[in-house]
């Protein structure tokens, strides 16, 4: 594990998060702020069905043949002037980048919107060796001053509104003039934008993650609205790409397939304002660039999810839309999920990462309602693969015990149609009785999960089998 | 429907545990509605699909759920379930169950083939373009999930809804957007689960029809005990009673006496 989770405790997460005003407010703008952008762009474009086919086809292949692409890519960026490493694990990968900022001498390092980066928690190991990491996306800059992690994986700010990020700029900008007015998301922009400029320009080493890493010329790409990832990688000495092993595409006619369909499922934008390409680092005749070009590429436990079930979720090119469609992630946001990834994807791919024990909460926390899988660009079957996880975590006895026997009971019953009448008969007659004046219970023994937040409606009385049998005999008779 | 009175369609009806065990009305709406359209109906004996142990990650009690069910729905022409979710479960899901079983995956496919949700079975499969019901007022609909998502169940019955004489529709805000039941998830999630449904109870009550519709009776006892607890008036009932125009019964969570009396509507 790279960065403390509080997955475990998902269920307190949760009941924070329902309890937190301010919280639920942000998460309403998740609803307005992106289903309809998505909805809208996507019919614009006839193609887009056949498209999300494509992207899923695209990764799927490269990820059968994930290691000639690696090695293809490994000696394109090599030729091009960059080096690669490849990180085991997030602690190696930490300290090949540590080391890179040591031989750089750097003091500060400013860093493009990286969930990499989070998941290997480079920030803290960083500033104990007394580098200043900087982080230059917006959401990404507001949250490093709050000392949070992001709540999604595109917005990472989003359990955020406009005043709380006042009051962090008052608290941190002492600098500025303390009557200046903050009042408008724009000032909030501009200030942000002018603290931001002089930590560029100071700037010794700067990290961006990648969107994808293509194959056939070792070109890292990157996918951005503010523009902080350019200046990111082009004005320091040194230019760190961090990426995972499963950015991989083979070629640049691959990366503009799936472009069409990633901004359209996240944003709804047809493109981000900056796509950005770099390869190696500043060539003779460069107006601009890195004078070292480095890729780290982190494993943490992918490669061990190929030939699995769970290799579908390697296509993951981290949009959001199953986050932004879902309504558990409405109801609860990102920080409840506990890890650096929430939501449906999170649900599946932090129990590879942090182990089932830790976020067995999480395939288990959705209604497998399917609008997730039924916006992924690249046709993830979610909810599939947060039944396999639970099927692990049945097979391994982490199922609680109660969930565990109540489900064996219904079991035992399920395969047995006598004695399920039998037992479904007497039970329905005595709730049915039970219920009869009022045709619903407020409060029912070993039923207080269901009645804590609404009403049970009472059964009719008899079941519909007993009936049936009881009128078909009468009717032969 | 005009069927060959020789070669009626022979329908196993899959009632559904949620059906059998609480709102029988249903499943005889059911029976109704596919007689109404040509169809002879058995029930044979039966449990439950199986979702529950399924969805808890119990795959060998689902499997031998899914066993009984495939051999005692043999030989029907049909199976036809009155909720998407079930019959999704059958048609999606035991395919996959079975996926690395040479013996039985055919069983199940086949099986597969032929299931379907009440009203795509009468609209897809049968052709029925018109239901012999009226009801007096105006009525909002749940496209529940795994009916609209695994069995593109959504144009079907809002098709024979427009049928039914005196009946207006009116379109609730995110009728797809789910309700928060998710069978065992709503109890063990049980306050996230009270979240989804309070945001879908207020889009109920903002349609402003005083009467709920849906196609799966798992959705409706979430979405009825949430109003009835919220104190709100809506009524609430399966598809399937409206369009078999069997509405005798009091609607969901509302007691006979309640509703001789007309208590239900200032409950």
């Amino acid at each position: 594990m790279s960065v403390h989770s509080t997955s475990p405790d998902f269920k307190k997460n949760a009941a924070r998060a329902l309890g937190d005003a301010q919280l639920q407010k942000a998460l309403g703008n998740v609803k307005q702020g992106f289903i309809d952008k998505r909805e809208k762009a996507t019919q614009k474009l006839p193609e887009f069905e056949a498209l999300r086919d494509s992207a899923r086809d695209i990764k799927n292949h490269t990820l059968q043949h994930l290691d000639l692409y690696l090695e293809a890519y490994e000696q394109k960026v090599r030729a091009s002037g960059g080096h690669v490493h490849f990180a085991r694990h997030a602690e190696e990968a930490r300290d090949i980048i540590l080391s890179i900022c040591k031989e750089a001498g750097a003091r500060t390092v400013t860093k493009g919107k990286s969930m990499i980066a989070e998941e290997i928690g480079i920030n803290e190991h960083l500033e104990t060796h007394g580098i200043t990491p900087v982080e230059t996306d917006l959401g990404e800059y507001i949250i490093q001053l709050r000392h949070e992690m992001p709540s999604h994986i595109i917005a990472p700010a989003v359990h955020l509104n406009a005043t709380q990020v006042e009051q962090d700029f008052r608290r941190v900008h002492t600098h500025l003039d303390a009557k200046r007015d903050l009042s408008e998301p724009v000032q909030l922009l501009t200030e942000a934008r002018g603290v931001l400029r002089e930590r560029f320009l100071a700037a010794d080493v700067g990290i961006t993650g990648a969107n994808f890493l293509v194959a056939e010329t070792g070109t890292s790409v990157i996918v951005t609205n503010e523009g902080n990832g350019d200046l990111t990688q082009i004005l320091p000495k040194t230019h760190i790409v961090l990426a995972s092993i499963e950015k991989l595409v083979p070629t640049l006619e691959d990366v503009s397939q799936i472009l069409r369909v990633l901004a359209r499922s996240a944003t709804g934008q047809e493109i981000s304002v900056y796509t950005t390409f770099s390869t190696g680092p500043r060539h003779l005749g460069d107006s601009d660039g890195p004078e070292n070009y480095h890729v780290v590429l982190l494993d943490n436990g992918r490669s061990a999810m190929l030939g699995t079930s769970f290799e579908e979720m390697l296509r993951c090119i981290r949009c959001g839309a199953c986050m932004n469609h879902c309504p558990v992630y409405h109801a609860v946001g990102g920080h409840a999920y506990g890890w650096v990834y929430p939501g449906p994807m999170g649900a599946v791919l932090t129990p590879t990462l942090i182990g089932i024990d830790q976020a067995g909460h999480l395939p288990n926390a959705s209604t497998f309602c399917g609008r997730c899988e039924s916006v992924c660009p690249v046709k993830i079957p979610l909810p599939k693969l947060m039944r396999h996880w639970r099927e692990r975590e049945f097979e391994r006895h982490l199922t609680p015990a109660t969930v565990r026997s109540g489900l064996g009971l219904w079991g035992f019953f399920a395969k047995r149609p006598a004695l399920y009448r039998l037992a479904t008969g007497i039970a329905i007659r005595a709730m049915g009785f039970a219920g009869r004046r009022k045709g619903r219970f407020q409060w029912l023994p070993l039923a207080g999960g269901w009645t804590r937040n609404r009403d049970l409606p009472a059964p009719q009385g008899e079941t519909f089998q007993a009936r049936w049998r009881r009128e078909h005999k009468r009717r032969a008779a | 429907m005009k069927q060959d009175r020789a070669r009626k369609p022979r329908i196993g009806l899959f009632v559904t545990c949620v059906v059998d065990l609480m709102r029988p009305s249903v499943g005889f709406a059911a029976v109704k509605l596919l007689e109404n359209a040509g169809c002879t109906v058995e029930v044979p004996e039966q449990t439950c699909c199986g979702q529950p142990t399924y969805n808890s990650g119990d795959r060998a009690t689902t499997r031998s759920i899914a066993e009984r069910t495939i051999t005692e729905f043999r030989g029907y022409d049909y199976v036809v379930a009155p909720s998407g979710s079930c019959a999704a479960m059958i048609k999606a899901h035991y395919p996959e169950l079975f996926a690395d079983d040479p013996n039985w995956l055919p069983r199940a496919n086949e099986l597969a083939a032929r299931t379907f949700e009440l009203t795509s079975f009468l609209v897809d499969v049968l052709g029925v373009t018109r239901v012999d019901a009226t009801f007096d007022g105006a009525v909002t609909y749940h496209d529940s999930c795994s009916g609209l998502r695994e069995l593109g169940v959504r144009s079907q019955p809002r098709k024979l809804l427009a049928s039914v004489e005196g009946l207006t529709l009116v379109e609730m805000e995110e009728s797809d957007v789910c309700c928060g039941f998710g069978g065992t998830f709503a109890v063990k999630y049980s306050e996230i689960s009270g979240a989804i449904v309070e945001a879908k109870a207020k889009h109920v009550v903002a349609a402003g029809a005083p009467t709920l519709l849906a196609g799966d009776l798992g959705c409706l006892l979430n979405m009825a005990g949430k109003l009835s607890r919220d104190g709100e008036p809506v009524r609430v009932r399966h598809v399937a009673e409206i369009l078999a125009g069997m509405t005798d019964d009091p609607p969901i969570g509302v007691a006979k006496e309640a509703q001789r009396t007309g208590k239900e509507a200032a409950r």
